[in-house]
C-alpha cells in the first residue's frame, strides 16, 4: 500500500457540510498568509514527496551495499555511506516512508476515537462524564512508552500493531481536549433548540456540535501527528517499531549510534536525526499556523 | 451650561475628528468628521445604533483604538490639551489623571484574580500617593459610590460582587482621580432596571457633586434623557443632530432622530393600538462612500438634493443643530405603519392552552439547594401573550425552560390542552414537542453557526412538520416570506446575516411546526431599537395570523407592555402579581411591581418618582422568611411580612397579588411614593 498523505494534513472525523465552503475558503486565505504555516507545509511537503517517491528517485538504492563502508561525505556519496556501505543520502530520503505509513494512521485512530469519546463525555456530562474521565485520567497516569512496549511485546511488532498502540494511547489525550470544547458548546442555545425539535443525542453530537469544535480538533490532530512521529521514532529506536531492513531514520540511528563513540562516522547518525527533527518542526509549525487561525 | 472662563478650556473638544479602520487592506472611515464640545461639568449624551461609531469615538478620545484603527484628521482636546499628538509618557499621564472610562461589562473591567481593594488602591499609588494613604482614600472612594461596608468589599474578589456592585467599584475607580472627563460607554446596559436606576442616580449625583464632565454613550434614549443636558445623535460616523436634550427629544429635527424616537414602544402603547414604526434599510457598510447625506438610503424624506449634496449642520434653534436639508419637515416624516391587525380574541371562558400548577424547580449547587422557581401557577389561553417580568435571578428563564421540558420541574406539573405533559422533553410525544417552541435572546448562540439558513429551516421542517423534499422546500420559502427573510439568504450562514435577520431566522425556525405556544426569552434585548420594533411587529403579525400564544420574557417594561395581554411578575422564583396588562401597569400594583415600574427611565422625563429598593436581591439558596420581598419592600408593614408569606389572592377579576396590604389600601398608598426605608437589616 503506498500511502498518500496530503501535506496540509487536515483529518476530518466527519465530512463538513457543503455550505461551509465559504468559511473554508476564508480559513484557507488566512492560512496562506501565515508564514509559519507556509514554512511548515513546505518542510512537511518535502518529506511527503520523498515518502511517496521512495527509492525510485534517490541517487542510489537505499538497500544497495556495494559501495565502501563508512565512506566520508564525498562527491559520489554526498552524505557518506553507513557501516554496511549503503548511501546515507538515499537512505535518509527514502527513510520517510515508514514513518508516514504509521504516524498519520495512528493519529487518525487516536483523533477519531478521542473525538467520539470526548463528544460523549462532554455532551452527557454527569455520571457518564465522570466514568469516562476516571478512565482517561488513569490511562494518562501511565507512561506512554511503557504501555507501548508492553503492548507491542504482547501482540508482536508490526506496522499495524504500532498504529493501534499509538492510536489507543493518544485517544484519551484527544478525548480530553474534545470534551473541554464540547462543554463550552453544549450550553449554547442552538443545542437546546435542537433538543426542542426532538433531535436525538447522536444527531446533536455529530451534526450540531461536532462542526463547531472542528477547529480545536484539527489543531489537536496536527499536534498529535508530531507526537506520533516522535513515538514511532522512539519505539523504533528501542527495537519495538519499524523493523530492518527498512531505511527508517530511527533504525539508522539505532544501527549506527555506537559508532559515535570514536567521534568519527558522525554522518551516519546526524543526517537521519536531522531528518526527524525537521519533520517534527515542520508539523509543529503547521499546528501553530492552524492554531493562530482557529483561535483568532 | 456652566460659565466657562477664559483660562478653563472645555473638558473635551473634538474638531473634525475622523477615524479609519484598516480592514482587508483598505482604510474604512468609521468616524467621518465629528466636532463637538463638552463644557466643564456638563453631561453630554451620544446616541445612535450599534455600528454608528459611538464606541470608536470614545476609544479615539483616549487614544485606545485597536491596532488597525487610527485618527486620520481632526483634533481631540481634553481640558485644552491636544490628545492626538501626545507622546507615550504624556498619554499615560493623561489617562492616569485626566480621563476615566467606564465600560459596559464591569465584570470584564476588573481583574478577576486581584482583590477589589488592591485594584482601587492602585489608582492612587500610580499617581504617587503613599501606600498607606492610598488605602484610606480607596475606602473613601467606595463610600462615595454608596458602598455601605467598604473595608469588607475591598477584601473581596470581583466575582464575589453582584453586577451592580462591580459597576459601582468601577465607577469609584474612575472617579477616584477626580478626572476632568469621565467617559461612560453603555455603563448600565447589562444591568437590571432597578440596579440600572441606582447606578444612574449615583452617577448623576456624583457628577453634580464633583463637577465632572461626562460623555455618556448609550443606545437608550431614556437613559440619555435622564442623565444628560446635551445630546448628539451619531449616524454612520456623522453627527446628524445636536442640542439640549429636551429640544432634540421633544422637537427632533433630523429624520433619523425622529425614526429612533418613533420605534420605541412607550407611553403605554399596546399591540392592539397599532404597530411600531421601524427605520427601513440598514446602516451603510463600514467606510462605504456616501456622496450626499449619510442617511439618504434610509430616509423617507430623501429628494435628489440629498443624494448629491451633504447638508451642513444647520442651526434650527438655540444651540440646536441638524444636518438635514428638510429639517423643518423632519417631524412630519410619513409613518411606516400599515393597517392595524386584527388580533385574536382571547376566549378566557374556554379551557386554557397551557396550565401549570405549583411549578417549582430546585437546583443543587455545591450542596446548597437553589430555589429557582417556587410554587408558580398560571395559565395561558390560545392567542394571548403572557408577559413575564422580574429582575435577573427571579426565575423567569428557569420557569420557561421547565415548561418546555428542557429541565424537569421538582414540583408541580404542566398541562397542555388539559392533558398532562411529561416532565422531560425526551419523554414528550412529537406533537407535544412541536406545540411548545422558543425564540432565544441571543440569535448568535441559538443558531448553529456552521449551518446554512436552508439547512436550519429544512431540518426544523423535517423534525417538527415531518416534511421533506419539494414540499419542505416550498414550506421553507413560505416561512422565510412570513418572517420577511429574503429568499437570497437561503444559502447564507448566520454570520452573514445582521442581528435582526438572525432573529427572524430563529423565529422562522420556531414556527416551522405551527407551534401553539412560543416562549420569547428576551428576543429583542440584543437588538437595536429600530430592529427591535420590526421584530416586535413581526411577532404580533404572526400572532394575528396564526393565533399563537406567547410567553414573553423581557426586562424592558415598554416592550412587555406593548406585546402582553396579561403580565406575571416574578420575584425570587415566586409569582408576586398576575393580571391583565393594563391593570398591572395602571395599578394599584404589588409594591415590587411599583418599584420595578418606577425604575424605568423614560424619554418623556418626569413620570413617577423612582422608588429605591433597599439592598440586593437575596440569594435563592437562602430566601427570606415570610414574604420573600420583605427585606427590600418599600411598603414594609412589620412582623407580619417577616413571619407569614402572604397567599396569592385574586383582588379583582383576573388580578392576583401576593401582599399583606389590602388592595384598597395599596390604591391610596401608591398615590404618594413611599418614604425611604431606613435601617433595614443588612
Amino acid at each position: 500500500m503506498s500511502t498518500t498523505v496530503d501535506p496540509a494534513l487536515v483529518p476530518q472525523a466527519a465530512p463538513p457540510p457543503s455550505e461551509s465552503r465559504i468559511a473554508r475558503r476564508e480559513t484557507l486565505v488566512q492560512l496562506l498568509r501565515s508564514p509559519t504555516f507556509i514554512i511548515g507545509t513546505l518542510i512537511v511537503g518535502w518529506w511527503v514527496f520523498w515518502a511517496i517517491a521512495g527509492s525510485s528517485l534517490t541517487p542510489h538504492d537505499p538497500l544497495d551495499q556495494s559501495a565502501g563502508q563508512l565512506l566520508r561525505p564525498s562527491h559520489g556519496h554526498w552524505l557518506g555511506t553507513d557501516s554496511l556501505g549503503r548511501d546515507v543520502l538515499s537512505r535518509v530520503l527514502a527513510g520517510a516512508s515508514d514513518t508516514f505509513k504509521v504516524a498519520p494512521l495512528a493519529m487518525l485512530l487516536g483523533v477519531g476515537g478521542g473525538t467520539v469519546i470526548g463528544l460523549i463525555a462532554g455532551y452527557f456530562r454527569g455520571v457518564v462524564d465522570e466514568g469516562i474521565s476516571l478512565v482517561i485520567n488513569s490511562i494518562l497516569a501511565l507512561p506512554v512508552i511503557v504501555i507501548s512496549v508492553v503492548a507491542i511485546t504482547a501482540i508482536g511488532s508490526s506496522n499495524a500493531t504500532l498504529i493501534v498502540v499509538i492510536g489507543v494511547v493518544f485517544t484519551p489525550i484527544v478525548a480530553r481536549t474534545v470534551r473541554a470544547a464540547v462543554l463550552a458548546e453544549r450550553d449554547l442555545e442552538y443545542v437546546a433548540a435542537a433538543r426542542l425539535r426532538g433531535e436525538h443525542a447522536p444527531y446533536v453530537m455529530f451534526v450540531e456540535i461536532l462542526p463547531n469544535v472542528m477547529g480545536p480538533i484539527i489543531v489537536e490532530a496536527t499536534v498529535r501527528l508530531g507526537y506520533a512521529i516522535f513515538a514511532v521514532a522512539g519505539l523504533t529506536f528501542l527495537g519495538f517499531g519499524v523493523q530492518p531492513p527498512s531505511p527508517d531514520w530511527s533504525l539508522q540511528i539505532a544501527d549506527n549510534y555506537q559508532l559515535l563513540n570514536s567521534g568519527t562516522y558522525w554522518w551516519t547518525v546526524l543526517f537521519p536525526a536531522l531528518a526527524i527533527a525537521t519533520l517534527i518542526v515542520g508539523v509543529n509549525l503547521i499546528a501553530d499556523g492552524l492554531q493562530q487561525v482557529f483561535d483568532r | 451650561m456652566t460659565e466657562t472662563t477664559t483660562e478653563t478650556a472645555p473638558a473635551l473638544e473634538l474638531d473634525d475628528l475622523a477615524v479609519v479602520y484598516r480592514v482587508r487592506g483598505r482604510d474604512r472611515e468609521v468616524i467621518r468628521g465629528v466636532s463637538l464640545t463638552i463644557e466643564r461639568g456638563a453631561a453630554y449624551g451620544l446616541v445612535g445604533e450599534s455600528g454608528c461609531g459611538k464606541s470608536t469615538a470614545a476609544l479615539a478620545i483616549v487614544r485606545y483604538l485597536p491596532r488597525n484603527g487610527r485618527v486620520t484628521r481632526g483634533r481631540v482636546r481634553i481640558a485644552g490639551r491636544d490628545a492626538v499628538s501626545l507622546s507615550y509618557g504624556q498619554l499615560r499621564r493623561l489617562r492616569a489623571n485626566d480621563v476615566s472610562m467606564v465600560y459596559q461589562n464591569p465584570g470584564a473591567s476588573l481583574n478577576p484574580s486581584i482583590r477589589v481593594g488592591k485594584q482601587i488602591t492602585e489608582v492612587f499609588t500610580i499617581r504617587g500617593v503613599a501606600r498607606s494613604d492610598a488605602r484610606a482614600r480607596a475606602e473613601d472612594a467606595l463610600k462615595l459610590v454608596q458602598i455601605a461596608d467598604p473595608s469588607s468589599v475591598m477584601q473581596r474578589y470581583p466575582h464575589q460582587l453582584s453586577g451592580g456592585m462591580q459597576q459601582r467599584v468601577v465607577i469609584a475607580m474612575a472617579l477616584a482621580k477626580d478626572p476632568s472627563l469621565l467617559i461612560l460607554d453603555e455603563p448600565t446596559t447589562g444591568l437590571d432596571a432597578t440596579v440600572e436606576a441606582e447606578v444612574l442616580d449615583l452617577v448623576a449625583g456624583l457628577q453634580a457633586e464633583l463637577h465632572t464632565a461626562v460623555l455618556f454613550i448609550s443606545h437608550n434614549l431614556g437613559v440619555i434623557a435622564k442623565m444628560c443636558s446635551r445630546v448628539g445623535v451619531l449616524y454612520a460616523g456623522r453627527l446628524v443632530e445636536e442640542g439640549m436634550v429636551d429640544q432634540v427629544l421633544g422637537d427632533p429635527r433630523h429624520p433619523y432622530t425622529v425614526g429612533l424616537l418613533r420605534c420605541i414602544p412607550r407611553g403605554g402603547v399596546r399591540k392592539d393600538h397599532g404597530r411600531l414604526d421601524t427605520i427601513p434599510g440598514f446602516l451603510p457598510n463600514l467606510g462605504e462612500a456616501l456622496p450626499g447625506c449619510v442617511f439618504t438610503p434610509r430616509c423617507p424624506l430623501a429628494k435628489d438634493v440629498c443624494h448629491q449634496q451633504e447638508p451642513e449642520l444647520e442651526r434650527v434653534g438655540d444651540g440646536h443643530v441638524s444636518r438635514c436639508h428638510f429639517h423643518e419637515i423632519a417631524d412630519t416624516m410619513p409613518r411606516q405603519m400599515s393597517a392595524d391587525l386584527e388580533l385574536p380574541r382571547v376566549a378566557r371562558e374556554l379551557e386554557p392552552l397551557l396550565r401549570f400548577e405549583d411549578l417549582g424547580k430546585v437546583f443543587k449547587q455545591h450542596g446548597h439547594d437553589i430555589h429557582a422557581v417556587t410554587g408558580v401557577s398560571a395559565a395561558v389561553w390560545p392567542g394571548e401573550t403572557l408577559g413575564l417580568v422580574g429582575e435577573s435571578g427571579s426565575g423567569k428563564t428557569t420557569l420557561a425552560r421547565t415548561l418546555l421540558g428542557i429541565v424537569a420541574p421538582t414540583t408541580g406539573a404542566v398541562e397542555l390542552d388539559a392533558r398532562l405533559l411529561a416532565p422531560r422533553l425526551g419523554q414528550r410525544s412529537e406533537d407535544d414537542v412541536r406545540a411548545l417552541q422558543i425564540v432565544f435572546q441571543n440569535p448568535d448562540n441559538a443558531l448553529n453557526r456552521r449551518h446554512s439558513v436552508r439547512r436550519i429551516l429544512r431540518r426544523a421542517l423535517r423534525k417538527l412538520a415531518g416534511l421533506g423534499g419539494e414540499v419542505a422546500e416550498k414550506r421553507m420559502l413560505e416561512l422565510m416570506r412570513a418572517v420577511r427573510l429574503a429568499e437570497r439568504y437561503v444559502s447564507a450562514r448566520p454570520e452573514q446575516l445582521s442581528g435582526g435577520l438572525k432573529q427572524r431566522l430563529a423565529i422562522a425556525r420556531a414556527f416551522a411546526g405551527d407551534p401553539k405556544l412560543v416562549v420569547c426569552d428576551e428576543p429583542t434585548s440584543a437588538l437595536d431599537v429600530s430592529v427591535q420594533a420590526a421584530i416586535l411587529n413581526l411577532l404580533v403579525e404572526l400572532q394575528a395570523e396564526r393565533k399563537v400564544s406567547y410567553l414573553f420574557i423581557s426586562h424592558d417594561i415598554g416592550v412587555v407592555r406593548y406585546v402582553s395581554d396579561r403580565i406575571a411578575v416574578l420575584y425570587l422564583g415566586r409569582l408576586m402579581e398576575l393580571g391583565p396588562a393594563d391593570v398591572v401597569f395602571d395599578g394599584p400594583h404589588h409594591p415590587y411591581t411599583e418599584a420595578l415600574l418606577s425604575a424605568v427611565p423614560t424619554i418623556d422625563g418626569g413620570g413617577r418618582q423612582r422608588i429605591k429598593l433597599a439592598g440586593e436581591i437575596p440569594s435563592a439558596a437562602n430566601p427570606p422568611t415570610g414574604c420573600v420581598f420583605h427585606t427590600r419592600c418599600p411598603r414594609f408593614l412589620g412582623a407580619v411580612c417577616v413571619e407569614h408569606e402572604p397567599p396569592l389572592v385574586e383582588t379583582e377579576r383576573g388580578h392576583h397579588m401576593r401582599c399583606h396590604i389590602p388592595l384598597e389600601e395599596l390604591r391610596t398608598l401608591q398615590k404618594t411614593p413611599p418614604a425611604e426605608r431606613a435601617g433595614v437589616a443588612e
